[in-house]
């Protein structure tokens, strides 16, 4: 499969005013098909492409609006990224997929989540049975203060597993690229790890109740440039069989690991909402809105 | 303003010196107090042991301090306050955890401004009004219609209501264990499918577990202490038993009991409240240190 | 490093939702039926004392004397003798205790022997009361001679509230954030106006509820006093350096222990005036609380 030659953007654009701010150099490889030769985005043609839906949400907490009337799809099995300046609502945004919002008592939603074509916010939907289905990894690694073995088996057992529990440990965490490194001491304490493992040892942990979306909330941002690179192969890996959302305040991290990105910021009024969203190449290259390519290029946020 | 030879140096006032000096001395008054204690408690112990063996002490089983043949076998004395405790244990423990889990994990923060004065006023009642409940509420009508064969005095009289007086320092120690775990961990949970029962019983819970430990180590050490709600509720008999409808004695009721009666000093069992009060000092410092080496040794790093 | 089999093939979860939601369901309801059986007994005290106590609360048993004609017994001498031990509790346990706190929070550099005494002061306010009550009898009532008086008993008392008192003053002081201090050295003061002019006044509203709950503590202590010699009949109003003095914890141990019916209503009416004062300590300390702390937040 031949890959496209790397696009790299390092001419600054030009302001109106003719001031000229540098760009920041970001290399584009080609984009999700080098990665992913045989995985098409749905297993089958009657799977829809899209996973998740966002229809016209709007949340609140208490007065105070934090999103105001976003509407986008999560395509399967492909890596999406939220982009945008400090505080613009990604984060929240994020939590809107799994409910975790609600865990803020103040917290109100207007609109409609459906996975897979169900109302997850309906009033027969249990928010424990969608965190099942859509895992979640934090910004800082919080492993449980058990052992290794005990993290990662964690969701099973109170999920009910009924099977070889060993087999999954095993295999969520050679999925999350940590079993090498962790086999003989899985009865250790997660803390025991270096901040990249245990950040592996919580996607291992989110793989192993089998969610079909994982939720990332800035999963770097905490870890050194090596460490980040690997947990970035991970995602690319994990794709083929996860449908993953990141939110990341680093633009060439984005660039690198996604297929879409939605570029969201805030209004006036501080709510936020989605300015462009499209594959990742052309936002980074040639964008639509003017906003965007403010924001891309470096000139704010 | 300067001098001449040093254009920084500032001359401490005496008075200065002084307030520290008194400060000083004022935070040495604790070690003072505690040198003062176990000195008072060991010189006096010692005269009682050279009258009475310590093995005598140690393994006797029969206390006979007011009565002749005088026996100082301190075993009934022991087990008496053991029992005591232990019942007062076996009701505050539950008690405890479940309103200090409630108050940390479930309770609405209107609940809650309610619950903990609450608790705090149940904490703060003088130890003398319990042994009153106790005589005019727990053991006439409470014990009297649920257990055949009591008496007015009974070790479960003294264990219900020092389990009452005990309550709330589990109840406000664990819920400060249980509020100390990082949101982040509840969260990591919650995110992977956990209803809220799983989450404090599979993570939070053990996760405080030291404290909460700790907390009820605390509470044995005060109902071993406890004195007046004990001499209303359980007696001055002093027999080795594990019957709890019996009435007992313990080491705080006998060291009451020596002091209200005219006991001249020099006597034996004037020397004997030291003794007991050496052993009973003993024992909560033990239970007290205990409880910090627990503190520290599971501490969990989040 | 090629992942395994698609998700969902092997892998079999019974989520078993109603069950697990039951087990919370039924935790929780465990946990009210505690709650509400705390609740139910501090209220059956209560009326246990109120309904026998009230009835025989009057002017009379507030300004008489025990006696053995009961429907003339009162708590004055007892009632005084609280009052007057409180008071002088509070004066020598206020200056001493501020200023061990002072020092051990504000002062003493973090090496082996402030450790020491701050985990000394730990240990002492976990030694059970009725070992000071030991202590200050030999000490105050025997070694210095002081014998079984008021002031005996004020010191005994001041040693047991001592820690309890620096433990709530060092938490006091801790509170005052550390811009405040650091603003006073930048200026160039020294320590002590530090401490004088910055940091205690921030800390006085902490400290100052921190001693009326100590006093609170003080006055329903009965073990310790029992311990130093305070007597069980007295009809005279107590002088502090004179023997033969009561508090009113003691009268109400001495009338509880009679089981005649009318001794305990007197002990139930002596009761309502001792909680009736603790009620007032604990409501002026709330009150100062959120008075000051108003005055002087930062």
């Amino acid at each position: 499969m031949e890959k496209e030659p790397p696009v790299t953007l390092t001419s600054p654009t030009r302001a109106p005013n003719g001031s000229q701010s540098p760009g920041v150099p970001i290399r584009i490889t080609a984009s999700s098909d080098a990665r992913r030769p045989s995985a098409p985005a749905s297993s089958d043609a009657s799977e829809s492409a899209t996973t998740i839906r966002l229809e016209g949400i709007s949340c609140w907490y208490g007065g105070f609006r934090a999103i105001r009337d976003v509407s986008l799809d999560v395509e399967r099995r492909r890596i999406t990224a939220l982009i945008g300046p400090s505080g613009c609502g990604k984060s929240t945004l994020l939590r809107t997929m799994n409910r975790m919002n609600e865990l803020v008592p103040s917290f109100r939603l207007e609109g409609r989540v459906t996975f897979d074509g169900t109302d997850i916010y309906g009033r027969a939907v249990d928010p424990v049975v969608v965190r099942r289905r859509v895992g979640m990894v934090f910004q800082k690694p919080n492993p449980f203060p058990k052992s290794i073995y005990d993290n990662v088996a964690f969701g099973p057992r109170v999920n009910g597993f009924k099977g070889n529990l060993d087999e999954l440990v095993e295999r969520s965490l050679r999925r999350a690229a940590l079993w090498d490194e962790v086999k003989d001491k899985v009865r250790e304490s997660g803390l025991s790890l270096s901040g990249g493992q245990q950040q592996r040892l919580c996607i291992a942990r989110t793989i192993a109740t089998e969610p079909e979306v994982i939720l990332m909330d800035e999963p770097c941002s905490a870890l050194d440039p090596r460490a980040t690179l690997q947990i970035e192969e991970l995602m690319a890996e994990l794709s083929r069989d996860y449908t993953i959302v990141i939110v990341t305040h680093n633009m060439q991290q984005a660039a690198r690991a996604s297929d879409t990105t939605i570029f969201m910021t805030m209004a006036d009024d501080r709510a936020g909402y989605i300015v462009e969203r499209g594959p990742t190449l052309r936002i980074f290259t040639n964008p639509e809105q003017r906003l965007t390519e403010d924001y891309v290029s470096g000139r704010f946020g | 303003m300067t001098t001449a030879s040093a254009p920084f140096a500032r001359r401490t006032p005496v008075r200065e010196r002084l307030v520290e000096a008194f400060l000083l001395l004022s935070a040495a008054i604790g070690v003072l107090t505690t040198v003062g204690i176990v000195a008072v408690l060991l010189i006096e112990a010692i005269e009682f042991f050279r009258l009475v063996p310590l093995v005598d002490y140690l393994t006797g089983t029969v206390w006979s301090a007011s009565i002749k043949p005088f026996r100082f076998g301190a075993l009934p004395l022991v087990t008496g306050t053991l029992l005591v405790a232990g019942l007062a244990l076996t009701i505050a423990v539950p008690l405890g955890l479940a309103s200090g889990i409630y108050l940390a994990e479930y309770a609405s923060p209107r609940v809650r401004m309610v619950l903990k004065p609450v608790l705090e006023l149940i904490a703060g009642i003088p130890t003398v009004v319990l042994g009153f409940f106790a005589i005019n509420f727990v053991s006439p009508v409470l014990l009297k219609s649920l257990v055949p064969g009591i008496g007015g005095f009974s070790v479960l009289a003294g264990g219900i209501v020092v389990g009452i007086l005990v309550t709330p320092l589990i109840a406000s120690l664990s819920e400060d264990a249980l509020r100390a775990v990082p949101r982040s961990l509840r969260e990591g949970a919650v995110a992977m499918g956990a209803t809220k029962f799983e989450v404090v019983r599979r993570i939070v819970f053990p996760a405080a577990l030291s404290g909460i430990m700790a907390s009820i180590i605390l509470a044995m050490s005060r109902a071993v202490g406890e004195t007046m709600a004990v001499v209303l509720a359980v007696g001055a008999n002093p027999q080795l038993t594990v019957d709890v409808r019996e009435s007992v004695q313990t080491m705080t009721a006998f060291i009451v009991q020596i002091s209200l009666g005219d006991t001249p000093a020099g006597s034996i069992q004037f020397k004997a409240l030291f003794a007991v009060g050496a052993t009973l000092f003993l024992m909560t410092l033990a239970l007290n240190l205990l409880s910090d080496r627990v503190v520290a040794r599971f501490r969990n790093r989040y | 490093m090629a992942a395994d089999a698609a998700p969902g093939t092997a892998v079999r979860f019974e989520p078993n939702l109603m069950r697990r939601k039951l087990a919370g369901t039924i935790f929780l309801g465990l946990c009210l039926l505690a709650v509400g059986a705390l609740l139910l007994t501090l209220v059956v005290l209560l009326w246990d004392i109120l309904s026998r106590g009230l009835p025989w609360l009057d002017a009379q048993f507030l300004t008489g004397a025990p006696s053995r004609r009961t429907e003339r017994a009162g708590v004055l001498p007892a009632l005084v003798g609280t009052i007057e031990i409180a008071v002088l509790v509070a004066l020598i346990t206020f200056p001493v205790g501020v200023a061990a706190a002072i020092y051990l929070e504000e002062y003493a550099k973090d090496n082996r022997l402030n450790r020491l005494l701050r985990t000394n002061i730990a240990n002492l306010a976990g030694v059970p009361s009725i070992v000071y009550g030991i202590f200050g009898l030999a000490l105050f009532v025997r070694g210095l001679g002081l014998g079984s008086t008021l002031i005996a008993g004020a010191l005994t008392l001041s040693l047991l509230i001592l820690p309890v008192l620096i433990i709530a003053s060092m938490e006091a002081l801790r509170a005052v954030p550390r811009a405040q201090r650091e603003a006073a050295f930048a200026l160039g003061a020294s320590r002590w106006q530090v401490v004088r002019g910055s940091v205690l006044p921030a800390a006085a509203p902490g400290i100052l509820t921190g001693i009326i709950l100590a006093m609170a503590r003080a006055i329903g202590e009965t073990a310790p006093l029992i311990l130093v010699g305070a007597v069980t009949f007295v009809t005279f109003l107590p002088n502090p350096v004179a023997s033969g003095y009561t508090v009113l914890p003691i009268q109400i141990f001495q009338w509880a222990g009679d089981p005649r019916s009318d001794f305990q209503s007197l002990a139930a009416a002596a009761i309502t005036v001792l909680l009736v004062l603790m009620v007032v300590l604990n409501g002026l300390a709330i009150l100062i609380r959120a008075r000051l702390s108003r005055h002087l937040a930062w």
